[in-house]
């Protein structure tokens, strides 16, 4: 192939989208902060049906993320709303931009999304924005000034609060006890560990003893033998609290199978499919987590009030969620699930997620 | 040579057939402009790799340079540094990142599969090691604008016009200079191609070398267009850029392909991928339809050559 005629072909390769592409975008400029058609709220206006709402998970075959997804397609249906889900295979930070970007070109009315980052995403969700469409995000927020509501799961005291308490009944009240959280750098995870050193100075649990905080990093096996480390360490040993679902899991597996079944407590945070075995042969007397279902159900209700006009996100705007009742956005658009859903013996049979 | 153009003509009209059957909402110039910026970092990327896979070796480890130059932008800018002054110094760590994984490969003549498997560990580790798992996203609006805005008056995303600009330049070195043609001559036999005088391991040196300073400048725009500088950015994308340039036609052998086939096996991906997102095809389909087609591509140019 002779150069010219090569640099001819690269060059037209080169700009071909770019030719295609024609003249300037619209809106190209314009993707400062929100610009939702309506700046006040009329709580009496109707609720829109046929609209159209983009689920975009952190990834997708995530089990988690699965049954927020059950909730959201529920709350569609009673909306009449088309519910879809999209996403990435991999949770990583930038690969939801190309799914923010489609929802955007396909002229979504709203979009609902956990995010893998708070940063990487928010130009794309700004730029969907600047368009017209709404953006809740549920169980993982980005900037404020990228998305129209945060509903979170839960109130970050009310979970920490929780599992201390649940761990103060299940050892009687005082002992030793150590917990098995996730990464040592994990936001949530370590804000939690934060508030339950606090609890714990109050007068109530001046006898429960927090001795070591060891991290299984999320991994099943890694946590399986902190677990068995943590007991080797710790003779004395009354009880463990893991704040995540693979942590307790791994720990629940490790005690069922060891002479410490019974002996040593173990609470914190998973889903009753998990644990349900474990809660019927006694490792672990009782646990908590939201329910996720119910998180995409809230997340889908925001997301239509916000394309109807009835609320725009800001403080003190109500709004009907169907079944779960009436909400309140709070500061900075953050709308509150409840407090954490806590599963016994009693109830875990009739939760599946 | 015949074999490859004719892949190549496949290519193209592979792209023409994307670009006529898919519905309005693919041509639409906004669908068009995201496209340019999604295979933006893979597209830059792919130029220097044509160079290095056309000479007989492989560079795995060109995203995590990319991951790496993240980081140190991440960590300068917190250091209160100019962009200005972060932008060549990360160009240039870059360079030496590829400059290693060329000397590995040169000078201590082991094979560049392994060397660049180990590189790929070992720069990540080291953009983890810089900014562990924070997120730097402060980068001022102006910068960031370069990643997500049009060229003004055009609908051209800025990093496509960097893009066009370099495919140019490695055009004109891979196929009209006399590098190109040492490229190639080390690419078909390395051994006849020293006897010929050629320098091989200079030759060599020169590909890695370039691989690893335009995977920094790949870091950049990708740090850009997210605004967010992260030690994990970009993890996986050197199978991406692998695909692109097997299916632009490059023989995994060395010694065969084109820099327009790249480009055109870069357009094929990224036009494919954005059409079925845009058609709701789930992910998984998505993976399963780019590992067939990287199967097809790595086995028609050899069918091809077997049979002239």
């Amino acid at each position: 192939m002779r150069p010219l005629g090569l640099l001819a072909t690269v060059l037209s390769g080169a700009l071909l989208i770019s030719a295609c592409g024609g003249t300037t975008r619209e809106n190209s400029t314009g993707n400062g902060g929100p610009t939702g058609s309506a700046t006040t709220a009329n709580p009496q206006a109707p609720l829109r049906t046929g609209l159209k709402i983009t689920y975009l998970p952190k990834q997708v075959n995530n089990p988690y993320f699965t049954v927020v997804r059950g909730g959201a397609e529920n709350a569609g249906k009673e909306l009449q709303a088309e519910v879809k889900t999209t996403g990435p295979s991999d949770a990583s930070a930038a690969s939801q931009v190309t799914y923010i970007n489609t929802a955007a070109q396909q002229r979504q009315d709203a979009l609902v999304l956990a995010a893998n980052d708070p940063n990487a995403v928010a130009p794309a969700l700004k730029t969907a924005r600047a368009q017209g469409m709404k953006v809740v995000t549920l169980d993982s927020d980005v900037a404020a000034d990228a998305r129209d509501v945060f509903v979170n799961q839960v109130n970050s005291t009310d979970i920490a609060v929780k599992q201390i308490e649940l761990l103060a009944e299940a050892i009687g009240g005082e002992g030793e006890f150590a917990i098995l959280s996730a990464t040592a750098n994990a936001t949530n995870q370590n804000t939690w560990i934060e508030i339950m050193k606090q609890e714990l100075v109050k007068p109530r649990y001046t006898k429960l003893k927090l001795v070591e905080t060891a991290y299984g990093n999320d991994d099943d096996q890694t946590s399986f033998q902190k677990t068995q480390a943590l007991l080797a360490a710790h003779p004395n040993l009354k009880g463990i609290i893991s704040p995540t679902t693979v942590g307790i899991a791994a720990a629940a597996r490790y005690l069922s199978s060891s002479a410490y079944q019974g002996k040593v407590a173990l609470t914190g945070l998973g889903t009753p499919n998990q644990l349900r075995a474990f809660v019927k042969n006694g490792t672990v007397k009782s646990f908590a987590l939201w329910e996720p279902a119910k998180l995409g159900y809230l997340a889908t209700q925001a997301a239509a009030a916000l394309a109807s006009g009835r609320v725009t996100g800001s403080q003190g705007q109500k709004f009907a969620a169907g079944s779960l009742g009436e909400y309140t956005i709070g500061q900075s658009g953050e709308i509150v699930l409840g407090p954490p859903t806590v599963f016994t013996t009693d109830n875990v049979d009739r939760f599946d997620f | 040579m015949k074999a490859l153009l004719r892949w190549e003509t496949a290519l193209v009209f592979v792209l023409l057939v994307i670009a006529l059957s898919a519905g309005s909402g693919f041509r639409s110039s906004q669908n068009l402009f995201y496209l340019g910026l999604d295979i933006g970092e893979i597209a830059l990327i792919a130029l220097p790799l044509t160079i290095v896979v056309v000479a007989g070796e492989i560079d795995l480890s060109v995203a995590s340079v990319l991951g790496l130059s993240s980081a140190l932008i991440g960590v300068l800018w917190q250091a209160n540094w100019p962009l200005e002054a972060i932008l060549p110094v990360v160009i240039v760590v870059g360079a030496l990142c590829g400059a290693l994984n060329g000397f590995l490969v040169t000078t201590l003549g082991l094979p560049s599969l392994a060397v660049t498997i180990g590189t790929l560990a070992l720069y990540r580790g080291l953009a983890l090691v810089l900014l562990g798992d924070t997120a730097v996203a402060d980068f001022p609006p102006s910068y960031t604008s370069f990643g997500t805005q049009p060229v003004p008056g055009t609908g051209i995303p800025w990093p496509m016009l960097l893009f066009a600009l370099l495919a140019v330049v490695f055009g004109v070195l891979l196929h009209a200079s006399s590098y190109g043609r040492a490229v190639f001559a080390i690419g078909a036999n390395a051994e006849a191609a020293r006897f010929a005088g050629i320098r091989v391991r200079q030759v060599k040196f020169l590909a890695f070398t370039l691989a690893g300073a335009v995977a920094a400048l790949a870091g950049i725009v990708y740090t850009l267009r997210f605004s967010s500088a992260r030690a994990d950015n970009g993890a996986g994308l050197e199978l991406a850029v692998v695909a692109a340039v097997l299916l632009g036609g490059v023989s995994i052998f060395g010694g065969r392909g084109t820099l327009f086939g790249v480009i055109a096996g870069v357009l094929v991906l990224g036009a494919l991928r954005n059409v079925l997102i845009l058609n709701d095809v789930p992910t998984e389909v998505l993976t399963i339809v780019t590992g067939l087609l990287l199967l097809v591509s790595v086995l028609a140019p050899i069918r091809g050559r077997q049979d002239p």
